[in-house]
């Protein structure tokens, strides 16, 4: 069996792969990394049904893929997404994974291959941080503001790309006694705005998918497809796409 | 990374210049402060002592006090957009001090707006502190070829600061002296580009790492007889390299070309992601910007004009990207890495369409990563590293 290890900074996934999938686990990103590689990994086993030892190879990728004790290699999260998100669907050309702290565009050839990338810049807009700092401002559970959103009416206009200055926006707005529904739609926009800006500098083709926990949020992928006017599909369990294009690169390394 | 051992000299040639510097004043020598892109040719046969702020604040830079001078700079209302360069010298002038014990005092200072427009205020504000007099050369900028009148209106501004030269100096003008200044540099210019040269073999027995700690003595010592000394002791470890088949990076199987100033702090932890991968920086655009020089010593003040208009940072985008798809084919490269560099405008400005034509022209993939020469506040190192290892997985390393 082949392990693929992904350290996010909010979130660590694990995905354990023999002919497909066999199991996959998402726990909080805790304090200390090595602890949280191992937990996850101890708990994708169990759900496995298997022995530490029936793990053959381990690929380990995002923001803590250095310390992973158990990794035989390290890939980073965007070759591993490319890898995850065509295993899902070979007619993928673009990805879009929007993390906890960063947010990234990657374009594929249609063998898979990564052909060139682009990553957000030492800022937190355009990530699911924005999004946390938001439902914290607006007293919502983060889990809330997809399905909140689509029910708004007349959405609000956020103009900072800025994290600060746009929570600092919502507050006005709040204050104005706008709608939770429509600021939350407005901070959607300004999220799938920005994504939209930095994904274009790379082609774009059809089929998008989008990968990462803010894939969960139907609000922020609906606004980016109205952006992007093209194709969107999320994949099916977003978080773990990097784990699993780990897990299939520990498989093509034996 | 392989240490050259031309590194030792190179260190002790630099600290004796910037002793000699600080001692100048016993010696009835004067000391100038001049931009790394100024006609430096000018002052030689005027016995002055030339130290560049430009390469100061790059060692504070490596040596990571960036941040610290910087914030000095910064309290004094100098906003935190302007160059680092600019506010690490200010800061390192404030503070008094620097890892170099802080740049003499300057008896006048010398610089030119080819390399920006910073420069010009920059160099005010250490006039005014100083009290000091500032010559100061206007080069206007080349769209597509150095033009008669631009070059006539460049002579004529070397040609003026002549008698304030003998004033300040108290030393007639050497004609004699200019020529032979112009014939050395000239040498120091073709020695350094046979240096870089050495990159386009495979495997390279030198990383655009060398060349950025190794340009030191282009930039200060151009038009001296150390300088010219130096890089000839350079180029023979690096045919001794070439003919022992040792190569600057392990199993060299990446071959990159590297754009814009370098990340002064991030040097080594740079150097060590692109060794792992067996990526080497062959070239970069940086320090071929001294490797070209047209001297033409029977007419020196108009090629003075014309090489020092022509500069890297003086000329059109178009220009650069001719001199860009140049080093790719020479240097032969897999890829280029650019910098965008938070100070340094005049660099970074037209970098994602210079990327877009350099991956048109010559099918190269181009990666650019964000950060700045001096403050390390403006990068990140755990997102850069991972930009990079992504770009070299893709190039199959």
């Amino acid at each position: 069996m082949w392990c693929g290890i992904d350290i996010g900074a909010s979130t660590a996934k694990v995905v354990l792969i023999d002919d497909e999938i066999v199991s996959k686990i998402v726990v909080p990103s805790g304090f200390d990394t090595v602890k949280t590689a191992e937990e996850v990994f101890e708990k994708g086993v169990q759900k496995a049904g298997i022995a530490r030892d029936d793990v053959e190879y381990t690929v380990a990728t995002g923001y803590g893929r250095a310390v992973v004790p158990m990794a035989s290699k390290s890939i980073t999260e965007i070759t591993c997404h490319a890898k995850g998100a065509f295993y899902l669907d070979d007619t993928v050309r673009t990805v879009i994974d929007i993390g906890g702290q960063d947010s990234k565009g990657i374009s594929l050839d249609d063998t898979g291959r990564v052909q060139d990338f682009v990553m957000n810049d030492k800022c937190a807009a355009g990530t699911g941080r924005f999004l946390e700092v938001m439902a914290k401002a607006l007293e919502v559970e983060l889990e809330e503001l997809g399905g909140l959103s689509l029910k708004s009416e007349e959405k609000v206009s956020i103009s900072s790309t800025c994290t600060v200055f746009a929570e600092s926006e919502v507050i006005s707005y709040k204050n104005q006694g706008k709608k939770k529904e429509d600021i939350i739609a407005g901070v959607h926009e300004a999220i799938a705005s920005r994504i939209y800006a930095m994904v274009n500098q790379i082609p774009v083709q059809e089929k998008i998918m989008v990968t990462g926990g803010v894939a969960l949020n139907q609000g922020v992928v609906k606004a980016l497809e109205t952006k992007m006017q093209k194709e969107t599909i999320v994949a099916e369990d977003p978080q773990i796409v990097g784990a699993l294009g780990a897990a299939l690169l520990a498989r093509e390394s034996i | 990374m392989k240490k050259l051992h031309t590194y030792q000299d190179l260190k002790k040639l630099i600290g004796s210049h910037y002793m000699q510097a600080k001692t100048a004043q016993f010696f009835n020598q004067k000391v100038a402060w001049v931009s790394s892109g100024a006609p430096v040719e000018l002052l030689r046969p005027f016995d002055v002592i030339t130290v560049y702020p430009e390469n100061h604040t790059s060692i504070c830079g490596a040596a990571k006090v960036g941040p610290e001078y910087c914030e000095k700079a910064e309290a004094e209302g100098y906003s935190r957009d302007l160059c680092s360069y600019f506010r690490c010298d200010r800061g390192s002038t404030l503070l008094g001090t620097s890892p170099i014990g802080g740049l003499p005092d300057p008896d006048f200072l010398y610089g030119c707006n080819n390399i920006c427009g910073t420069i010009l205020k920059w160099y005010e504000i250490a006039s005014r502190h100083f009290d000091v007099p500032f010559l100061f050369v206007d080069t206007p900028f080349v769209h597509t070829e150095v033009h008669k009148h631009a070059a006539e209106y460049v002579i004529e501004q070397l040609e003026g600061f002549i008698p304030v030269l003998e004033s300040l100096t108290e030393r007639e003008f050497d004609e004699e002296k200019f020529v032979k200044g112009l014939y050395l540099s000239k040498e120091c210019v073709e020695l350094w580009k046979d240096v870089l040269l050495f990159g386009a073999h495979k495997p390279s027995p030198l990383t655009c790492f060398d060349a950025f700690t190794q340009m030191a003595a282009i930039v200060s010592l151009r038009g001296t007889e150390e300088a010219v000394n130096h890089y000839k002791a350079l180029k023979n470890e690096l045919h001794e390299r070439v003919q022992k088949g040792i190569s600057a990076v392990d199993d060299e199987k990446i071959r990159l070309l590297w754009d814009n100033i370098p990340v002064w702090y991030a040097m080594r932890s740079l150097s060590e992601i692109f060794e792992e991968y067996n990526a080497c920086l062959v070239a970069d655009t940086y320090t071929n910007a001294w490797a070209s020089a047209n001297i033409d010593t029977g007419n020196p003040m108009e090629s003075l004009a014309r090489n020092y208009l022509e500069i890297y940072l003086n000329i059109s985008m178009d220009l650069m990207l001719e001199r860009i798809v140049n080093l790719v084919k020479v240097f032969d490269v897999d890829g280029m890495v650019m910098h965008s560099n938070r100070s340094c405008k005049p660099y970074s400005l037209g970098q994602y369409d210079l990327a877009r034509n350099v991956k048109e022209e010559t099918g190269i993939p181009v990666l650019i990563i964000e950060a700045d020469m001096v403050d390390s506040r403006s990068y990140a190192e755990a997102q850069t590293k991972t930009r990079i290892e992504a770009f070299l997985e893709s190039l199959g390393g």
